[in-house]
């Protein structure tokens, strides 16, 4: 904040205006947003316990038009949490999740800042809160030893959404095991009511296993120096965001999400793929930017997105970095229910054979198949080999190359229960798609597959054929005729219980 | 369960607590993480002795015994927090929830130091207590390899909502055991390991409160770890008590021996 600037600004819209001095304020405020300093007086009105939230939920809006003292309790809590599949980490958590609790003041509110340390735990802790004016955002009068509990009070000057963290020596540690959160200081008159409002924050982990390496992990101080990450997540898990636990949001509403990057080391390029937003406060600034597709996030920074859903489905919130999403685990889901809307996207609407020089070499095998079909000689072993090069253009984009899938999102057909319970079911979803609730090697997903109706009979009786002669399935053959006679029959309603 | 036995045994043969053993330590000019003045000079340790072990409840409750102004229902409040031995079933017992060989915790630096004088015996200084958990097996200093430095990071990340281990880990080079993976510890100088950084430069006086201030403390990757114990030490005041934190002590070298 520019002092000189905003003291120049307040005399300005001062002289212009010169209303009651009691109202001046927001006034001024609600004029030159981001400008004046949000000192509004004394805290009127009884104190305010202030309601925290886990994420991914954000606390009411204050709807309040006046600076009120307002107390804030939070507990720093050492726990052995989930951070994917059969994987734990001993994470550092505020509030006993990661990132930690939300915190939702509005400017010119005094907040009084109770930090307690739980017993159990091993470490100190303090809080930096970047919403703070004053030395060390609050870490100077909150280093807090196991069994104690720091108050100090500060003045919310600034508006916007700000990164706390935790700044006790090590920092990259404390920060690295899950130590930071937003605090959302609202400008006096709020901000626009929307339909959803969520709370995800960015972090990267470092882990001495692998990548999914089951058990307990260690924090590895080398990979956090030399900015390897193992994982790099959204709100603290692999799957924190996914399946049932997906971002909810129906058709033609305004959703804001409160996006924050907890670091330590990495910057993201958050993108929601599918989506347009129509308003980004950039690094959490008050200065709004529109029509952005992915914007920049810094480490220890958070911005405000805003964007209007308008067809149905499943939007995948991404790191753009795009090897940390699909490698790392920087993914997750936005789920939209609703009615489509074919004015503003049609899906798929023609899919013609486009080879030009891919003929030769990368899809020689089904110009072989097509041949040999025509022929009335196609073996099983042509159908494999051409229906694995289908595979990798149309189905390994989610099920993966290797037919693993992605966890909580795509299911695996490797070895799948799935195909082993009814191969011949999967004529039916490629040709019809497969929406809702389905249960593969013991796991439930919950999202959409699109008919996959563009393939002909041949090229889905190789690719089925490839499948249930690979990766463990019990394999067999699909014949062009038998995928001809699904084709014409009417789609099978989705399974019960949908 | 033969840890409960054992503490079983201890409670009810009291008193019959065998004599602490202390070892010799011969010192020497040392790179603390801390260093003597701004140019990061070594540090000088005298020679001295340091208890093989942590105290254990079993010890301290001999402790409390002879010495009952130092029972949890006797203390002054200005010597031990509220939470002083409140892990122990009573003020004179010890319990599932406390067993004997465990290393005792949730005690003052005053209560701390006045076991020590009842062996004649102070607590170590940090130097001290640093120079001695420098060591493995095998090497004096052995701060710069993986697997020292391995062993202090993997306390860090293990739950604490699990019973202490019992004292009597393996032994460094010195015969002195469980300085790591074990509890935190109290030195004789805890709280003037920040106002010796204050005092060695001009820069800002929490540097170790701070984002970005404690890496300049940092000179090497090994620091990190060891620098989490002091700042922990730091956090504390004289009469606090954690879930975590112990003690031994130290005592000058023999010159008779």
């Amino acid at each position: 904040m520019n002092m000189r600037l905003s003291v120049l600004m307040a005399t300005v819209l001062l002289a212009a205006i010169q209303p009651a001095a009691a109202a001046a304020d927001t006034l001024a405020a609600a004029a030159n947003p981001g400008y004046v300093h949000g000192d509004f007086g004394p805290p009127r009105g009884d104190p305010i316990h202030a309601v925290l939230t886990s994420p991914p939920n954000v606390p009411a809006p204050t709807f309040r038009n006046y600076p009120a003292k307002v107390i804030v309790e939070l507990e720093v809590i050492e726990k052995e949490l989930p951070i994917s599949e059969g994987v734990t980490y001993m994470f550092w958590t505020f509030g006993g999740t990661v990132p930690g609790s939300f915190i939702r003041v509005r400017q010119g509110d005094t907040v009084e800042f109770h930090l307690k340390n739980n017993p159990n735990n091993k470490m100190p802790h303090n809080i930096d809160l970047h919403g703070v004016t004053g030395p060390g955002g609050g870490a100077a009068s909150s280093f807090t030893a196991p069994g104690h509990e720091s108050q100090f009070t500060f003045k919310a000057l600034n508006q916007g959404i700000y990164v706390y963290h935790c700044a006790t020596a090590p920092v990259g540690m404390h920060v690295a095991n899950g130590m930071y959160g937003l605090i959302l200081i609202e400008p006096p008159e709020g901000l626009p009511s929307v339909d959803r409002e969520y709370y995800v924050m960015q972090g990267d982990f470092y882990t001495t296993g692998k990548y999914r390496e089951k058990g307990l992990q260690p924090f590895d101080m080398e990979k956090a120096i030399d900015e390897k990450p193992t994982y790099v997540l959204f709100n603290g898990a692999e799957g924190a965001l996914t399946g049932d636990k997906a971002l909810a949001a129906k058709t033609n509403q305004t959703v804001r999400l409160f996006i924050g990057n907890g670091g330590p080391n990495l910057v993201s390029s958050f993108h929601v793929i599918g989506e347009i937003f129509d308003r980004v406060q950039q690094e959490g600034g008050t200065h709004v930017q529109e029509n952005v597709q992915t914007t920049l996030i810094p480490a220890g920074g958070a911005s405000i997105v805003e964007f209007h859903t308008e067809i149905p489905g499943s939007y995948v919130l991404v790191d753009h970095s795009i090897f940390r999403a699909f490698n790392k685990g920087a993914l997750a889901i936005l789920k939209v229910d609703g009615e489509p809307n074919k004015a503003i996207y049609s899906g798929k609407e023609v899919d013609s054979v486009y080879l030009a020089e891919r003929a030769g070499a990368n899809l020689a095998a089904v110009t072989q198949a097509t041949k040999a079909a025509a022929a009335g000689k196609l073996t099983k072993d042509e159908q494999i080999k051409a229906g694995q090069q289908l595979f990798a253009g149309t189905c390994s984009v989610c099920h993966q190359a290797n037919g693993e899938g992605l966890a909580n999102v795509f299911p695996p057909l490797a070895k799948s229960s799935l195909i082993a319970e009814d191969p011949k079911r999967t004529i039916q979803i490629l040709l019809h798609g497969l929406t809702g609730k389905v249960s593969v090697n013991g796991k439930d997903y919950n999202s959409v597959m699109p008919p996959m109706s563009q393939l002909n009979d041949d090229e889905v009786a190789n690719i089925l054929t490839f499948v249930l002669n690979s990766w463990g399935n019990p394999g067999g053959r699909v014949e062009a005729d038998e995928v001809a006679k699904v084709r014409a029959a009417p789609a099978v309603a989705p399974a019960a219980g949908h | 369960m033969p840890m409960r036995v054992l503490a079983l045994a201890a409670v009810l043969g009291t008193g019959a607590v065998p004599a602490a053993e202390y070892v010799p330590l011969a010192g020497g000019t040392f790179a603390s993480v801390l260093p003597a003045d701004a140019n990061a000079a070594d540090v000088a340790v005298a020679p001295f002795r340091l208890r093989s072990q942590p105290v254990t409840n079993a010890e301290f409750l001999a402790f409390v015994t002879t010495h009952p102004q130092w029972r949890r229902d006797r203390i002054a409040r200005v010597f031990a927090q509220a939470s002083y031995l409140q892990h122990w079933p009573s003020a004179t017992q010890l319990g599932t929830s406390a067993l004997a060989p465990q290393p005792v915790t949730q005690v003052s630096w005053f209560a701390a130091q006045a076991f020590c004088a009842s062996e004649q015996a102070r607590l170590p200084t940090w130097n001290e207590w640093e120079f001695a958990a420098a060591a493995d097996g095998t090497h004096v200093d052995a701060r710069s390899d993986p697997v020292w430095r391995e062993q202090i990071l993997s306390w860090y990340a293990r739950p604490s909502d699990q019973p202490l281990a019992a004292v009597g880990g393996a032994a460094n080079l010195y015969g002195v055991r469980d300085l790591h993976g074990l509890v935190w510890e109290w030195v004789d100088d805890f709280n003037a390991l920040l106002v010796a950084a204050d005092s060695r430069d001009q820069n800002d006086p929490d540097r170790l409160k701070f984002c970005g201030a404690g890496a300049l403390n940092l000179r090497d990757r090994e620091n990190y770890a060891v620098l989490m114990r002091v700042a922990l030490l730091s956090s504390l005041q004289a009469s606090d008590t954690t879930l975590n934190l112990g003690f031994r002590c130290a005592k000058p070298a023999d010159l008779n021996p």
